[in-house]
C-alpha cells in the first residue's frame, strides 16, 4: 500500500543577510538537509529534536506552506512538490494541520461554529447550514457540546481551544495530520486528554499523523514510529520501542537522558552532550572522517553514521 | 465564563462606556449630525433667504439666536445649514480614504516586499508634501467645488487609514490562523477578505473617524481662502472669512462660524480618540 505521505531527500535553504548594510554579503543556511521520511497509512510518526533542528520546517514543507529547496513530497503516491495553488487544493484536503499555539491558530474575530465549518466553505462543501450542522457534529466529536458553536475563541482555555483546532484540522477527513507540537503549550492533565483525543480519531478516522515534538514522553505515548532530527538532518529512525530501548546515535541517547525522573532516588548521572560532542561521537564504521550517512542497521531502524 | 457570548466588539464597547470625555463627545457629534439632517425643520428660512435685509448686522437675540449677517440672512440657518456641508465632506473624504487606504494597506501589509515597498515610497510622497499648500494649488487649478474638496482631502487622508491598516494585517498575516487557511488551500484574496479585514476592523473604525476632522479643516480652510465651496452654499471657513470683516463692530459673524467648527472637530477628534483607545487598548496613547 502506498504510504500516506512520503518526503523524499527534503532540503530548505534560508539565506541569511549579513548585517553591513547594501553590499552585504548572504550566507545559505541549511535549516533542513536532505530528510526522507515515510509515514505509513494509519500510523503516528514522531519527530524529535531540540528547537532549530528543523523539524517543524521540515513539517511545513510536507503542508507545502514552506517551500522546499530540493526534494520531492508525495502525498498517497502523487508528487505535489511543484503544483500551483489550483492544482493543489484537492490535495490540501488531505493534509491538515495543528500548530502549537491555539490561541494564534483560531481567528478572534469568528465563532467556533464559523471557524470549524471555514474548511468546508473554502473548499465550497454544503450550503450554508449544511456547514455550520457538521461542524456542530465535529465539536461534539472533539469534546465539546453544540452550545460552543456561536462562542469566540477569547472564552475557551487552551486545552478547548486545542479542540477547536483539531475538529477544524479533521473536519474535511484529511488522511495525513500534520501536529506540530499541540501538547506544548498545555498542562500535563489537558496533555493528556488531548492526546487520547487524537488517538481516539486516528482510530476512528483512520488517520495517519506526523507529529512534531521535543516532549519525548508524549511521543512514547502516542507515536508507532519516531525519527530523530539534529542540525536539519535525520539522525536515527525506528520504531518507538526501539528509540526507548536501543537507542544509538549518541544525541538520541542524551535526548533520552534528558526526559526528567519523578522520583529523585532514581535519579541517575545525567550526559549532557554539546554539538561538538554528537558530532564527535557520531558513529563511525571505518574510522575515517566523511560525509555522515543514514544506513540501515537492523529492519526499520536507520542510523547516521560515517562511512 | 458568562452565558450569553461575547464578541470582542462587545467588549470595545464596554471601554468606550467607561470613557466619559469620548462618550460626551459622541453625544454632541451625534447632535450635530441630528441638525445637520433635519436643517430643513430646525431653520425658518431657506439658507440662502435675504428676508431680514431691513435688519442685516442685528445681534443675538430672541427672534434671531446667532444673529443676522450681512446680507440679510438668518445666522443661525446658516451655520445649520453650514453644518451639512462640513459633515457630508468630512464623512464622504473619510469613506474615500478608506476606499483607498484600506486595500493598499492591506496588499502591502500582506504581500511585503515588493509591494510593501511600493506602498510606502508612495505614502512618503504624501507625506512630504504640506497638505494645504497641494490642496490650495489643486483647488485654485479646479476652482473648488464640493467634489474637488472630498478627493483632495481623500488624497492625504487615505495616508493614515493606509498606515493603521498596513500595520495590523502585518501582525495579523504572521498569526497562525492565517498559515491554517492557507494550509486550506483559502487564495490570498479570501485571506485578507474573511481574515486580515475583520480583525483589523479596529484600526479602520478609528482611521475613519480621525479623517473626518481633518477633512473639516481641509475645507473650512479651503472656504476661508475662497476656493472652497462656492456661495451662497453655506461653508464655515467662508462664514468665518466674512465674519473677520466685520470681527471688531458686529462679533457674532466670526465668533459662531468659529465656534462651530472648533466644537464638531473637537467632539470627532474625541470621540475618535475615545474608539481607539476603546477598540485596541494597546494603541492607547499613540
Amino acid at each position: 500500500m502506498t504510504p500516506a505521505l512520503e518526503l523524499k531527500n527534503l532540503s530548505k535553504t534560508y539565506q541569511l543577510r549579513q548585517s553591513g548594510g547594501f553590499f552585504a554579503r548572504s550566507t545559505d543556511h541549511l535549516a533542513v538537509n536532505n530528510v526522507s521520511l515515510t509515514l505509513p497509512r494509519n500510523q503516528i510518526l514522531g519527530l524529535v529534536g531540540e528547537s532549530g533542528s528543523g523539524k517543524t520546517t521540515t513539517g511545513m514543507m510536507a503542508m507545502r506552506l514552506v517551500e522546499p529547496s530540493a526534494g520531492q513530497i508525495l502525498v498517497g503516491g502523487t508528487d505535489i512538490t511543484a503544483l500551483g495553488h489550483a492544482a493543489l487544493k484537492p490535495y490540501r484536503r488531505k493534509m491538515q494541520v495543528v500548530f502549537q499555539d491555539s490561541y494564534s491558530a483560531l481567528d478572534p474575530m469568528m465563532t467556533l461554529a464559523q471557524i470549524v465549518a471555514e474548511p468546508l466553505h473554502i473548499h465550497g462543501l454544503g450550503t450554508g447550514a449544511e456547514q455550520t450542522e457538521q461542524a456542530l457534529d465535529m465539536l461534539v466529536k472533539t469534546g465539546l457540546d453544540h452550545s460552543y458553536g456561536n462562542r469566540y475563541p477569547h472564552e475557551l482555555s487552551g486545552g478547548q481551544r486545542q479542540r477547536v483546532a483539531i475538529a477544524r484540522a479533521l473536519i474535511l477527513h484529511p488522511t495525513v495530520l500534520v501536529a506540530d507540537e499541540p501538547t506544548s503549550a498545555l498542562d500535563v492533565s489537558v496533555k493528556a486528554q488531548i492526546i487520547n483525543l487524537l488517538l481516539d480519531l486516528q482510530a476512528e478516522m483512520g488517520l495517519s499523523i506526523l507529529f512534531i515534538s521535543h516532549d519525548l514522553s508524549v511521543v512514547r505515548s502516542l507515536t508507532d514510529k519516531v525519527a530523530v532530527m539534529f542540525q536539519g538532518r535525520i539522525v536515527e529512525e525506528a520504531t518507538t520501542e526501539t528509540i526507548f530501548t536501543d537507542a544509538r546515535h549518541p544525541y538520541t541517547r542524551s535526548l533520552l537522558d534528558a526526559i526528567p525522573v519523578l522520583n529523585p532516588r532514581d535519579r541517575r548521572a545525567r550526559t549532557f552532550l554539546t554539538r561538538a560532542q554528537i558530532e564527535a561521537a557520531t558513529p563511525r564504521l571505518s574510522g575515517q572522517d566523511g560525509r555522515p550517512e543514514l544506513l540501515d542497521i537492523a529492519p526499520g531502524h536507520r542510523l547516521e553514521a560515517i562511512r | 465564563m458568562s452565558d450569553t457570548p461575547r464578541s470582542p466588539l462587545y467588549f470595545a464597547w464596554r471601554r468606550f462606556a467607561d470613557n466619559k470625555a469620548a462618550l460626551v463627545a459622541g453625544a454632541i457629534l451625534l447632535l450635530i449630525i441630528l441638525m445637520a439632517i433635519f436643517a430643513p425643520l430646525i431653520a425658518k428660512t431657506g439658507y440662502a433667504d435675504q428676508k431680514f435685509l431691513t435688519q442685516a448686522y442685528a445681534f443675538p437675540q430672541a427672534e434671531f439666536w446667532f444673529g443676522v449677517d450681512d446680507l440679510g440672512r438668518d445666522f443661525f440657518t446658516r451655520i445649520v445649514y453650514g453644518a451639512r456641508v462640513s459633515l457630508t465632506i468630512g464623512f464622504t473624504a473619510a469613506a474615500f480614504s478608506l476606499v483607498i487606504g484600506i486595500p493598499l494597506g492591506a496588499i502591502a501589509g500582506y504581500y511585503g516586499g515588493r509591494a510593501d515597498w511600493c506602498v510606502m515610497r508612495l505614502i512618503e510622497l504624501f507625506s512630504v508634501v504640506p497638505p494645504l499648500l497641494a490642496a490650495m494649488l489643486l483647488g485654485a487649478l479646479t476652482n473648488g467645488g464640493f467634489l474637488t474638496i472630498v478627493l483632495i482631502a481623500a488624497l492625504f487622508g487615505w495616508v493614515q487609514v493606509c498606515l493603521l491598516v498596513r500595520a495590523q494585517v502585518k501582525a495579523i498575516a504572521q498569526k497562525e490562523f492565517v498559515r491554517a487557511a492557507q494550509a486550506l488551500g483559502a487564495t490570498p484574496g479570501y485571506i485578507i477578505r474573511r481574515h486580515l479585514i475583520p480583525n483589523a476592523i479596529s484600526p479602520i473604525i478609528v482611521g475613519f473617524v480621525l479623517a473626518i476632522p481633518l477633512a473639516m479643516m481641509l475645507e473650512a480652510s479651503l472656504s476661508f481662502l475662497g476656493i472652497g465651496v462656492p456661495p451662497p452654499t453655506p461653508s464655515w471657513g467662508q462664514m468665518i472669512n466674512v465674519g473677520m470683516n466685520f470681527m471688531y463692530f458686529y462679533w457674532h459673524l466670526a465668533v459662531f462660524p468659529t465656534a462651530a467648527l472648533a466644537i464638531t472637530v473637537l467632539a470627532t477628534t474625541l470621540f475618535g480618540d475615545g474608539l481607539r483607545d476603546a477598540l485596541d487598548p494597546t494603541l492607547k496613547g499613540r
